[in-house]
């Protein structure tokens, strides 16, 4: 049997960085009792013996030849920002938090 | 005009019976008469669209030589980027947002002179099996309106049903081109994972992520898959290798010879009666074609949905970290003194949806120190074991059949509240993400006891899927013999002209 706490789920949205209300809290906290019964079920064959699939293609690392191409101009990349400021994305501070 | 294949549009195009500009204010006029019903559409771009339209007419009066769809229109689901067209993926949190850039299956349709009407509505970041986890409402079933179309690409599969376009691209992490298409009596295609390029795909779960075509027959799809498909550097997950050569498969439709495995286990309990006769029945035209029918066992397909719910989770926390509200997209909060974190919580809080969050914390515990070998780790194992299954099942058939869902469009509103019941439409599709391989939903009748579409499923082998295409077309043939006439010609009309 599965099951995290409340505090469990808060601290998830807390890693997630998402600020739930207490109702959503709640609500997930039963939700995710159901889920991860029926999710755990992949232990019942995942034995030690059975190796990992993380990616259905037999990937190596794909290189291209190191020269320069066409890429969006500052003003392209900066089209969807919130806020920008002198070529730049204008952030909120980012530097004093939880001193 | 608007209920012809795409082939049949394309032909008239080329003999100079009409024109693209007449095509697309046809399809145009057909969306402004039937979609404040259907909700299939989240952005029409009539402008760009009727432009493309011209600039296609332009070039055939010029005697260039022109794809095979050159002209025709078609729908693209919200989840690909199109240059200075809003992209949202169906969600608050890119309301607004205009992409820089194309898409590489973007730049290819304009390239093949595709029309591209507009974006498609959609479960929020394909999350979903309904299109009720769009933050824009649900889009409607065109054979009944108070049905869900699918999801996560309701919208396309629905603007193929509803008439408003003869050709959608989809795409299919788990089963969101090939649900939506079998509960809409619609044909679509997950191409073998790196088959379509993801460049431009805004990404839910990169290892399972696959675009690909749907249209109302085999060889629209098919014509659609060939555009589309192919190497992109762009994308290091695109395999470099020649595109299956899928119209001409859809072209001859021959399955003599060609063993075809039913699975064992995606049949009887939990499938629908009529769900189950018409898959039978199919199977019966299949054999009569020629086709010789074996059973294959594949026990571990069982496990495949537990394992979709931790590996697309986990990959989908990564994945939608970058809606961080700092370089795009939606900022909440941002007032004097809120910190970068503050202002990252809210907007996140506040942009996205209820089953996006649902998934983003599920797949940040399974990745969590100390229950990653349990959780995401147990996943890739079982992940193995059914590529294991498909691998021995295929030394045994050409291809693997099952119907797609285990039942026909449920209500609107029915299982909104149920994630296990939502996450069960997806039974039968989630395999083929798993193993990348290649999967195919197209109508096989509608279920005797309410009237609705029944999609059959037919999967191949990675970079084999021509061999879907064949099996497609054969049954797609022989059903219509025995119709008469295809499947949408029982839909209601939705009132207007058409």
């Amino acid at each position: 049997m599965s099951s995290l706490s409340r505090d469990d789920v808060a601290n998830l949205a807390r890693l997630a960085r998402i600020e739930m209300t207490d109702q959503e809290l709640e609500n997930l906290t039963t939700e995710f009792g159901v889920i991860l019964n029926a999710v755990a079920r992949v232990q019942e064959v995942a034995t030690t013996d059975v190796p990992a699939t993380s990616h259905p293609l037999a990937l190596t690392n794909i290189f291209r030849a190191d020269v320069v191409i066409p890429s969006l101009t500052p003003e392209e990349a900066l089209s969807g920002a919130p806020a920008s400021e002198e070529q730049r994305f204008r952030v909120p501070q980012i530097l004093g938090e939880e001193a | 005009m608007i209920k012809n294949s795409a082939a049949e549009m394309a032909q008239s195009l080329a003999s100079g019976a009409t024109t693209s500009v007449a095509l697309t204010q046809a399809h145009l006029d057909r969306i402004t008469e039937v979609d404040g019903k259907v909700h299939a559409f989240l952005h029409v771009d009539a402008e760009g669209a009727l432009k493309q339209a011209a600039d296609t007419d332009a070039a055939r009066a010029r005697g260039e030589k022109l794809g095979p769809l050159a002209g025709v229109p078609l729908a693209l689901k919200d989840v690909l980027v199109q240059k200075d067209v809003p992209t949202t993926c169906g969600s608050k949190i890119l309301e607004g947002w205009r992409p820089p850039y194309d898409s590489t299956v973007v730049s290819k349709l304009k390239s093949a002179g595709v029309v591209i009407l507009g974006k498609t509505n959609m479960d929020e970041f394909a999350m979903g099996s309904s299109t009720e986890n769009s933050a824009y409402g649900p889009t409607h079933n065109p054979w009944d309106l108070t049905r869900i179309p699918g999801g996560s690409g309701g919208g396309s599969s629905a603007a193929l049903a509803a008439f408003e376009a003869p050709l959608a691209i989809g795409t299919d992490t788990g089963g969101s081109i090939r649900q939506p298409a079998a509960v809409t009596g619609t044909v679509g295609v997950k191409p073998t994972y790196g088959g379509v390029s993801r460049y431009g795909l805004v990404a839910f779960s990169s290892s399972l992520d696959q675009a690909g075509p749907c249209a109302r027959t085999v060889l629209d799809t098919a014509l659609l898959h060939e555009v589309i498909a192919g190497h992109d550097p762009k994308d290091s997950t695109s395999i470099n290798a020649p595109v299956p050569q899928v119209v001409a498969a859809a072209k001859s439709g021959d399955v003599k010879g060609m063993k075809i495995g039913v699975v064992k286990e995606l049949n009887g309990d939990g499938y629908q009666a009529g769900v189950r006769q018409r898959f039978e029945e199919s199977l019966e035209l299949l054999a009569q074609a020629g086709a010789e029918i074996v059973e294959v066992s594949a026990p571990n397909f069982e496990y495949a949905l537990a394992a979709y719910y931790l590996i697309a989770p986990s990959e989908c926390s990564s994945n939608l970290a970058r809606f961080d509200a700092m370089r795009y997209g939606l900022r909440v909060g941002d007032t004097d003194g809120a910190s970068a974190e503050s202002v990252m919580n809210m907007t996140r809080e506040v942009g996205f949806g209820r089953e996006v969050k649902r998934r983003i914390l599920l797949g940040t515990y399974a990745l969590s120190s100390g229950y990653y070998d349990a959780y995401y780790g147990s996943a890739q194992k079982v992940r193995t074991l059914i590529t294991q299954d498909f691998n021995n099942a295929f030394a045994k058939c050409d291809v693997m059949v099952s119907p797609t869902c285990p039942t026909t469009a449920f209500k609107i509103g029915e299982k909104a509240n149920d994630p296990l019941a939502m996450y069960l439409n997806d039974i039968a599709t989630i395999p083929v993400n798993m193993a990348g391989i290649g999967g195919m939903s197209l109508p096989c009748g509608v279920a005797p006891e309410d009237g609705l579409p029944v999609g059959f499923q037919i999967m191949s082998p990675v970079m084999q899927d021509q061999r879907m295409y064949s099996v497609g077309a054969a049954l797609e043939a022989a059903l219509l013999s025995k119709w008469g006439a295809p499947l949408l010609s029982q839909a209601p009309s939705l009132g207007g002209v058409a």
